[in-house]
């Protein structure tokens, strides 16, 4: 299991790229906090995209590995993977730990 | 070298997808190949893969393998495609499902990988392969003709989703070209076809080298969601 810190780096990496393409008052802070999508959240459902996209890219470069975090099941979760970076660094744990037992 | 286009080019072993390849290195540009077998063509500005271009796992370790390599892609040509001819209660339904898997999904999962890296960009081009047999509402050819529909429809919608990133998306549709797609077609049959066209004449390669060098040129940056059928429908 990686750590929380590791996956959450990752995802700042993946934030860091956003910001460099959006205005100073739509930048994302790098907290745990910090609340992505939903009422809010600084992203719309575009920036939303863009995110996992850019996260999906920074896995593959720190973790070696594709995992596609948009699929169905995150889309169908009580309580949505994309709320905060926190909710979201968990949900990718769980992808890496999934992609590590071959499911 | 280093700031000449990054070129993707499916299907590139033979055929209009080997013509291409080879036209676009010729031209300096860094092509990245594909085809399920077949013996590449060597060239220094030339890499190509060997996979099926349908298989989402080796597709996307492909393309992240593109990422590390070259860290840009500026075109994707999907010209990959094939046909089979055959009257609908003739049709075996796996060869549908095979003539979808490549003309349609494969076209799909590419489009996708390959607009994750050009957005970072915040460009790219994108060609899709559409043909006159959709147009032409040709008999016997209601697979590739509807799947190649499906190409077009694809086409015009991610031009739209993916224009907020600097990315265009057309197609091009040829006419018959003397390729293994058609050889297997009475000549009889290719005669009627071409008659339909305005200028009556076999498609050569460089007619689509010619919609693609135009789609793909910096200025065409306003042209997307387009499809050009060659020979006159």
């Amino acid at each position: 299991m990686h750590s929380k810190e590791k996956i959450l780096d990752t995802i700042y990496g993946a934030v860091d790229d956003i910001n460099q393409q959006v205005d100073e008052n739509m930048r994302l802070e790098k907290s745990p906090e910090t609340v992505l999508f939903g009422r809010s959240g600084k992203l719309d459902s575009l920036g939303l995209v863009n995110l996992i996209v850019a996260v999906e890219q920074q896995i593959q470069e720190d973790f070696g590995i594709s995992v596609a975090i948009a699929d169905e099941r995150a889309f169908s979760q009580k309580n949505s993977p994309f709320k905060t970076v926190e909710s979201l660094a968990d949900y990718v744990a769980v992808l890496i730990a999934e992609h590590a037992d071959g499911k | 070298m280093e700031n000449s286009p990054v070129t993707m080019i499916t299907g590139s072993s033979r055929g209009i997808g080997r013509y291409l390849a080879e036209y676009y290195a010729g031209k300096g540009h860094r092509v990245i190949g594909c085809s399920r077998a077949g013996e590449p063509f060597q060239a220094e500005n030339y890499r190509h893969f060997h996979l099926d271009i349908a298989d989402e796992g080796k597709v996307i370790a492909m393309f992240a393998e593109i990422r590390r390599q070259f860290g840009r892609l500026d075109v994707l040509i999907n010209n990959a495609g094939i046909a089979s001819m055959n009257h609908l209660l003739l049709s075996p339904i796996d060869t549908i499902r095979k003539i979808y898997e490549t003309n349609v999904i494969a076209t799909f999962l590419f489009c996708r990988e390959a607009a994750k890296i050009m957005q970072k960009n915040r460009s790219g081009r994108i060609v899709n392969f559409a043909t006159v047999a959709t147009a032409l509402r040709l008999e016997g050819e209601a697979a590739y003709a509807s799947s190649k529909a499906s190409v077009v429809s694809l086409t015009q919608v991610l031009a739209r989703e993916l224009a907020q990133y600097g990315i265009t998306v057309n197609a091009v549709g040829p006419t018959p070209i003397k390729t293994d797609l058609i050889r297997a077609v009475p000549e009889e049959k290719m005669k009627s076809l071409i008659n339909r066209q305005a200028i009556r004449r076999y498609g050569e390669f460089r007619d689509v080298s010619n919609v693609i060098d135009f789609f793909i040129k910096p200025e065409s940056d306003f042209v997307t969601g387009e499809v050009i059928y060659l020979g006159g429908l």
